[in-house]
Formats: structure tokens, C-alpha cells, sequence
């Protein structure tokens, strides 16, 4: 009898050591070899490569734009995305369930796709403005390579996520507390200002703190539309001197990169210390808030709606089409000189797009089928074995996400630029160095829907299976996967939309050879082949819109909440 | 089947004890109850006897085998029990015939003997044909069925029930109180049955446990617990009794003896032994209580509240002597007594509550 018991504690200690493993190698070490890269280079403690880096003038003058465009853009997210998430959940405009698709729908879309697609609505080549005849001449410079531009698109690109975080906390307002403040007399806008905004002050700051951190470490739409106006934030700069100097500079480049980690962390000790001030902590289950009729308001404000959603998301898109039909830049499109060649060119002709297909494929299946899988036990663990060192694997999990992209790469390449020792093999210049990035920045996109569907299932399931005699593994086998596989499937396809388009990690990763769609599209808008750029990205988007309805399909088995254009 | 002993067992949670030195012995066969108000620790209890939760001291043994004690805890899946849960823990991706056999296939049963055993636990609860269905296609009175099959199938030593019927509406709890006293009855099964409510633990057990504040306080037949309640809390949480300061001024040979209620003179039943002590309390039932005319012997006080409840009223009633210690009665129709009138009511009798409440 003991002996047996033995066995079931050693296979949960065999689960924890195999998380425990993953968790170190994927989140711990990098982060372990990038403070010792800052602090420790000559293998001495010195603060010389950190006093050397901060006397640059150019590095100041990119700290101060990054700071700039993150508050920037995070006050414009939270504008926008708590007034939609205002509108969307606590009035009676129709068509809901279409406006929340279509409003986060550019969450899904890479950041540097976004860019290039908004390129294409402004500026000289711009299809549309020549369609509608308004085109400035050639050689005037597009209006959004700018630091205005930065904060329009970045808002753009996050408002969704903070419409997420506030509608979830919306719809967790008991309507009672709405309805007292009625029956006292007041109205409207005043039960916004004295009741609603107030109690959901913990998630709009818990939405801000999550788009600053987004916005500071975002490389895609700062390198699209700040490198030609020589406008450098760090993601930037690093990735130009890193460009430019080699792994001579990754000493350098490893204090920028602990400098955009510490002002995205500023911004989450900001939101700690604000939420821990007001805790408004929500009791009861009563129902949700009853929408609030609009009456004669109701046509405007819709039809407001649909023009932002328009100008959101089908604007755009149409110039990124449009772009992509073009024969050369400047060209006017007409019906005579609409064309697929560049589609055919960069399916069939170009060796390295074919290739960057390929390697992004390979990639994001392989990140998000290992992230489905090791999330199964780590969501054990964190849902429900709680302890003090659970929070720790929580926070140790999500580090590698929460941080800027560019600072895991500046990691990975420390840790590998060298052979791995005793096994000798190299990753660096390789595709396996990108696939170790991504598997440590995107485990966590898999382990949160998990998480929750763990939080959704009732954990006396486990324990009857363990009282009909089930041991750990065996009970995690037929039990806990059948159960949890909905969710671990929503996060693995999370995951493989996500990297599909990734470059804020590959721009820094990639070798000849080992190109990702994310670098392909970068560098041929580098190279001033647009239409070529237009081209992947369009079909980048019609990509992604597939899996979305694929994923609907079997939303109804999921826990709800993970798929997040669902409503 | 066996027997369960619990023997002094302790749980601490850092530093809130759940469970203090508690001792029950539940005999092979036996129906017992575990009855106690929100937070009394019954339901750690359970989960220690499952094996879920370690004792920080003391020892649980299923027959004469030591199952939990401080340095050594058989796994819940090694002991052999079955557990009726709250909410039924049915697996919604398993059909009902998967959900009763997997304890089998866990256990490497061959097919044609679990299927056979299957279907003799179907039968058991009145469920044949219904092995194909998901589980989310039945009622809550068939998901408990299943339930109870689930664990049966297993032929466990011991089922424990962890408030079975809390999540079911008011006829359904009938029948199914009806179901598992049979099911006792068929199975001959030793059962600890957790819940909170007094009349399921009435209706059901053989013996009851009465815990509060992680002890146990009185372990007793239903019969006992209601005439003979050990301490205040036992007789004032079994059927509403009314305890009541009383002055003891002699004891009888018979286990009986002479008091003073408030100033009338009372025979009390009691332990054998009990007699005069400072501050005694007695257990008086309302069925005790009659209404007398003035100057007869009894006690005066005031009509606090009548609430009519349909053929008789619950009447609530402050002695003059102590305003605080309110004596509820019922008057059957018709309704004589108003709010704010002044009456005397006498006590034909009581129970002088043997021990104190613990600290």
C-alpha cells in the first residue's frame, strides 16, 4: 500500500521536474544569461558596458521616443478601446457579436502587416487616393512616417486588447450596483462617471499597464514608419546596430535591451501599485448589466460605429489589396492594369519568400504543438496545485511574453552564439534558434486558455477518477486531456497565428536560410519592393481570417473566454 | 466492507486547526451521519478519510489497516472507497457505462466481466438502458444514480457522501433520501454521510456525529441526540431546543432530579451522577410547553411574536426573568395569544444538559 502511494507522489514529482526543466531552459536561463551579459561581461561585476551605453547621445534621444510613442499610444488605446468597450457592452446597438469581430480583429493581425497595409491608404502611391483622384506628387513623403503616425497605428493595433480587458470587466459589474445609482436619479453619463469608470478602474489600468508594456517593445510599425524618417526607438536601434556591427555588439546591444525590460517594467510596478491602492473587489453573481437603450441615439451612434470599423479595418486592407494588384510603384490601377503577378512571383519565384513559407510554417506548427502539450501540466500545476512557488511558475512563464520581444532575442543569441556546451551542436544562424524564442515567448498565449478551462472544470472529476484507483498519469490521460484538449487546441492555434506573421524576434534571429515571412515582408519593403510586401501580407491576412472561422467552428466546446474575437 | 476508526485526528492549516483530536469509531455495516453547521470541519474530515488531505496527528484505519497517521498516507486511488460527490463529478466526455466502468478498466478488469459488472450496477439504481447516454442527458435524480453506481461498481469497503442532496430541489431530496436509505439497506455498506441538514441526518443515519468548531461533540443514535444532547450547542442545534438557566437542588437515584426553572419547580431527567452545580442549563423541548393561568406554577413574560404558519402558529415568548432567552411553542387553531400580551407558560419537563460548551 505505501509503496504504491510512493508511486503516484513520484509521478507528480517526475511532472514537476519535467515543468520545472522547461520552464528554466525556455524562461529563467536566457533572462539569467542577458543579466550576466550586463553586469558580468568580463566575468567580473562592472557597470562599464551600462555607463558606456547610456553616454551615447543616440541612445538617449531613441529612450525618449520610446517613451514618447508608448505613452502615446497607450493613452490613445485606452481612449479608444474604453469607449468602444463602453458603447459595445452597455448600450443596445445591434449586431453586437460583428462589431466585437471586427474591432479585434486587428489584434490578430501582425503589427508590421498593419503598418505597411495603413502605408498604403496615404502617401504618393497611395491606390486609393489616386483612385479617388487626390494623390500628392510623387517624391512628397507619406504622412505617417512620423511619431504621429507610430501612436495612430499602435493604437490601432492595442485598442483591441484594452476593449478586451474592460468589456471582461464590464460584464462583471452586478447590474444591481448600476441600478441603485438609477433609482437615485441618475443619469446616463453620470452612472458612467460616478459608478461604471470608477469600478472598472482595475481594468482599464491592468488594460494600460498590458499596452504600454506592448507598446514600448513593438518593432514592426516603429520600423516600418520610423526608420525612413530617422525617428529610432530601442527595438529599433538595437536591431540597426545589430544589423550593422554583428555579435561584435552584443554586449552593447544587451544594455538597450535591459532598458526597454526596465521601462516595461516601470509600467507593470505602476499598475501594481495603483490597483493594490484601489481594490474594488467585485462579490456576487448576480446578471449582467441590462443594456442600456440608446433610443433615438441609436442610428448615429451605430452608424458611428461601422465608419470606425471601417476605417479600422476595411480601409486599410483595401490599400494592402490594392497595393498587392499593382504593377510598379506609382503605377495608377485600372481595371486594364490590375495584376497577379505578384502573388505568382512570390509563391512560385522568389527562393527565399518560398523558403521564409516554409520555415514560418514549420515554425509556428512546431511552437504551438509543443506549447499545446507542455501546457496541459503546467496548467495543472498553476490552476490547481496552489502554493506560494505556483505564483512563482505563473510569473516565470509569462516573463518571456510580458518582456519586449527584442530583449528574448538579444538572450537567445547570447546563449547560443557559442555551441551549446558538451552537446556541441550550434543554433545560432540556424532555424532552431528562432524556434527556441518562439517556444519561450509564446508558451505562455497556450497556457492561458488552459489555465481557464482548468478554472472552468470541477476539480472533484480528478478526484473521482483518483478514488476509482487512477494514478496521476493515468488520470491526466483519460481524464484531465479529453477535458482540457478544447482549450489547449484554442491556445495552439493562438499561438500559430501569432508566430505565423511574427518578426519582432526573427528580425534579430534570422539567417540566410532561415528567413521567416515576418523578415520577407520587412525586407522587401526595405528594398522598396511594396507590391511584393502587399503581396504576403494580403495573403498573410487571408490566412489568419481562415483560422478564425476555422476556430469558430468548434467554439461551442470551449472554455468561454479564450478565443478572444468571440464574444 | 469494514470498519472505519478514526482515532484522535488533528489537521492543522498553518495555523487554523480544522479538526481537533476527533474520534469516531464507525462500525462495519453501519449508516453514519456527520452533522455540523458551515465550517465545523465535517467536510475536512471527509476529505481525510479519502485520503486528499494528510492528518497533522492522530490515525484514520479501514479495518485494522492504518490508512492515515502523520508519517504515512495511503493514496486516495489504494484505499478502496467510494465517494458520492456534491455535484456528481460525472465525466461529461464519458458515456454513463464509461463513467461507472472506468474504476474497472483502471483495474485491468476484462471486458466481458466489466461490462457485466456495469450492468449489474445499472440495475442496482434502476438504470438499465441507460448506459449509452451522456451524462449531460439526464436528470439530476439519474445523474446521482449514476453516481452512486459509479462507486458501487468498485465494491468499496466504504462510500462517503459529501452533501448529496444539497444541490437538489425540495420533492427530488425525498425520494432520493428514500433511495439511499434503501440502497443501505440492499448493499449492507458502511456509510459516512456529510451534510449539514438535521432531518436528512434524522431520516438516515443509524448514529450521528455532531461536530462544531473542528470537534466532536456528540456521537449518537438520532434518538439520543434529540432527549439526551450533551452540550448547549448539540441542544439548541437538534431541533431548535430552548436551553434555559435552571437552579439544581437535588438529585434522585433514577436519573432524575429536582430544579428550579425561572421559579418553578421542575423535575429534570439527567445523567446518572449529575446533580447541583453553578451555572447548569437545561434542554426543554417545545412540546413541553404548556400555557397556564396566573398563579399557577410556572413563569410570567410577554408575547414577543405570533407567526402564523398555517393551522397552528410558532409563538415566541420572553420569560420576565431573562428577556434574552426566548421560548418558542406552537398553539394550534385557533390562535388565542397576541403580540405584547402578558402570559405564564410552565414546563412539563426537560433534559439537564450534562456538559458545558467547549471554549
Amino acid at each position: 500500500m505505501i509503496s504504491r502511494s510512493d508511486k503516484d507522489r513520484g509521478q507528480f514529482l517526475a511532472l514537476i521536474t519535467f515543468i520545472g526543466l522547461i520552464v528554466f531552459v525556455l524562461s529563467f536561463l536566457p533572462l539569467l544569461r542577458l543579466l550576466q551579459e550586463t553586469v558580468f561581461s568580463g566575468g567580473t561585476f562592472s557597470l562599464d558596458s551600462i555607463r558606456n551605453g547610456l553616454s551615447d547621445q543616440t541612445v538617449w534621444r531613441a529612450t525618449r521616443n520610446t517613451i514618447v510613442v508608448g505613452l502615446g499610444g497607450t493613452v490613445a488605446s485606452v481612449i479608444l478601446g474604453v469607449v468602444v468597450a463602453l458603447i459595445v457592452t452597455l448600450t443596445d446597438v445591434r449586431m453586437r457579436q460583428w462589431l466585437v469581430l471586427c474591432f479585434v480583429t486587428p489584434l490578430m493581425i501582425a503589427p508590421q502587416v498593419t503598418a505597411l497595409a495603413w502605408l498604403q491608404v496615404f502617401g504618393p502611391s497611395s491606390p486609393i487616393l489616386h483612385f479617388i483622384g487626390m494623390a500628392p506628387p510623387l517624391g512628397t513623403p507619406n504622412p505617417l512616417y512620423s511619431p504621429e503616425g507610430i501612436v495612430l497605428l499602435l493604437a490601432i493595433q492595442y485598442s483591441p486588447l484594452v476593449f478586451l480587458i474592460v468589456r471582461a470587466g464590464l460584464r462583471q459589474l452586478p447590474r444591481e450596483l448600476v441600478e441603485a445609482a438609477q433609482s437615485s436619479g441618475a443619469g446616463p453619463f453620470r452612472i458612467i462617471a460616478t459608478i461604471i469608470l470608477p469600478l472598472a478602474t482595475p481594468a482599464i489600468v491592468a488594460a494600460a499597464a498590458l499596452t504600454f508594456v506592448s507598446c514600448v517593445g513593438n518593432f514592426g510599425i516603429p520600423a516600418f514608419l520610423g526608420i525612413p524618417a530617422n525617428y529610432l526607438v530601442l527595438p529599433t536601434l538595437i536591431f540597426q546596430r545589430l544589423a550593422g556591427g554583428g555579435p561584435a555588439v552584443l554586449s552593447e546591444v544587451a544594455v538597450l535591451s535591459m532598458l526597454i525590460a526596465v521601462i516595461a517594467m516601470i509600467g507593470i510596478f505602476l499598475q501594481d501599485y495603483f490597483s493594490s491602492r484601489r481594490d474594488y473587489r467585485i462579490s456576487g453573481t448576480s446578471a449582467a448589466l441590462a443594456p442600456y437603450a440608446l433610443g433615438r441615439w441609436r442610428i448615429p451612434v451605430e452608424a458611428a460605429m461601422w465608419l470606425l470599423m471601417m476605417v479600422i479595418l476595411v480601409l486599410p486592407l483595401t490599400g494592402l489589396i490594392l497595393t498587392s494588384l499593382v504593377r510598379g510603384y506609382g503605377v495608377t490601377l485600372t481595371a486594364d492594369s490590375v495584376t497577379l503577378d505578384n502573388y505568382r512571383f512570390v509563391i512560385m519565384e522568389h527562393i527565399a519568400a518560398r523558403r521564409a513559407f516554409a520555415n514560418s510554417f514549420m515554425l509556428s506548427l512546431a511552437a504551438a504543438i509543443f506549447a499545446m502539450f507542455v501546457a496541459i501540466p503546467i496548467g495543472y500545476v498553476i490552476a490547481w496545485h496552489k502554493g506560494r512557488w505556483t505564483k512563482v511558475l505563473n510569473i516565470v512563464v509569462e516573463m518571456p511574453y510580458a518582456l519586449p520581444g527584442v530583449v528574448l532575442s538579444i538572450a537567445a543569441i547570447l546563449m547560443f552564439l557559442k555551441p551549446i556546451p558538451i552537446l556541441g551542436i550550434q543554433l545560432y544562424n540556424t532555424v532552431w534558434i528562432i524556434l527556441f524564442a518562439y517556444l519561450a515567448r509564446f508558451l505562455v498565449l497556450g497556457v492561458r486558455p488552459v489555465v481557464n478551462g482548468y478554472l472552468q472544470i470541477d476539480r472533484a472529476l480528478e478526484e473521482a477518477a483518483q478514488i476509482g484507483g487512477a494514478r496521476l498519469l493515468t488520470r491526466m490521460r483519460t481524464i484531465i486531456f479529453p477535458m482540457i484538449a478544447p482549450a489547449a487546441m484554442a491556445g495552439g492555434l493562438l499561438i500559430f497565428m501569432t508566430a505565423l506573421s511574427e518578426l519582432t524576434v526573427s528580425a534579430l534571429l534570422w539567417s540566410s536560410g532561415a528567413e521567416t515571412l515576418g523578415v520577407i515582408i520587412f525586407s522587401f519593403e526595405q528594398g522598396g519592393d511594396t507590391k511584393y510586401a502587399a503581396a504576403i501580407s494580403a495573403l498573410l491576412v487571408a490566412f489568419t481570417f481562415a483560422l478564425m472561422l476555422f476556430a469558430n467552428l468548434f467554439a461551442k466546446k470551449l472554455p468561454s473566454g479564450v478565443l478572444p474575437w468571440r464574444d | 466492507m469494514a470498519g472505519l476508526t478514526i482515532d484522535n485526528v488533528t489537521k492543522s492549516f498553518h495555523a487554523f486547526q480544522a479538526l481537533k483530536g476527533v474520534s469516531i469509531d464507525v462500525r462495519e455495516g453501519e449508516f453514519l451521519a456527520v452533522l455540523g453547521p458551515s465550517g465545523c470541519g465535517k467536510t475536512t474530515l471527509l476529505r481525510i478519510i479519502a485520503g486528499f488531505e494528510k492528518v497533522s496527528a492522530g490515525e484514520v484505519r479501514l479495518g485494522d489497516k492504518v490508512v492515515s497517521s502523520p508519517d504515512l498516507n495511503v493514496a486516495p486511488e489504494n484505499r478502496r472507497i467510494g465517494i458520492v460527490f456534491q455535484n456528481y463529478a460525472l465525466w461529461p466526455h464519458m458515456s454513463v457505462a464509461e463513467n461507472i466502468g472506468y474504476s474497472l478498466k483502471i483495474a485491468k478488469v476484462a471486458k466481458p466481466e466489466r461490462e457485466r459488472r456495469v450492468a449489474e450496477a445499472l440495475k442496482l439504481v434502476d438504470m438499465q438502458g441507460y448506459g449509452d447516454r451522456a451524462p449531460a442527458n439526464l436528470s439530476g435524480g439519474q445523474r446521482q444514480r449514476v453516481a452512486l453506481a459509479r462507486c458501487l461498481v468498485a465494491t468499496p469497503e466504504l462510500v462517503l457522501f459529501d452533501e448529496p442532496l444539497a444541490n437538489l430541489d425540495v420533492h427530488l431530496r425525498a425520494s432520493m433520501e428514500d433511495e439511499f436509505a434503501d440502497f443501505h439497506k440492499r448493499t449492507g455498506t458502511t456509510i459516512v454521510y456529510i451534510t449539514h441538514d438535521q432531518s436528512e441526518a434524522m431520516a438516515l443515519a443509524d448514529r450521528i456525529a455532531v461536530m462544531d468548531h473542528g470537534r466532536l461533540v456528540q456521537l449518537d443514535t438520532p434518538h439520543k441526540l434529540y432527549h439526551e444532547p450533551a452540550t448547549p450547542m448539540v441542544a439548541s442545534f437538534i431541533s431548535q431546543g430552548i436551553v434555559l438557566p435552571v437552579t439544581v437542588s437535588g438529585a434522585g437515584a433514577d436519573g432524575t432530579c429536582a430544579a428550579d426553572l425561572f421559579g418553578q419547580p421542575l423535575t429534570l431527567r439527567c445523567r446518572p451522577g449529575d446533580g447541583p452545580r453553578d451555572g447548569a442549563l437545561a434542554c426543554c423541548r417545545s412540546e413541553a410547553v404548556q400555557v397556564v393561568e396566573p398563579g399557577a406554577p410556572g413563569f410570567d413574560g410577554k408575547i414577543e411574536r405570533v407567526i402564523y404558519q398555517g393551522g397552528l402558529a410558532r409563538i415566541e415568548f420572553a420569560p420576565d426573568a431573562a428577556p434574552e432567552r426566548i421560548v418558542h411553542f406552537v398553539q394550534p387553531d385557533p390562535v388565542t395569544l397576541k403580540p405584547g400580551q402578558s402570559a405564564r407558560l410552565a414546563f412539563v419537563g426537560g433534559w439537564l444538559i450534562p456538559e458545558q460548551d467547549p471554549a
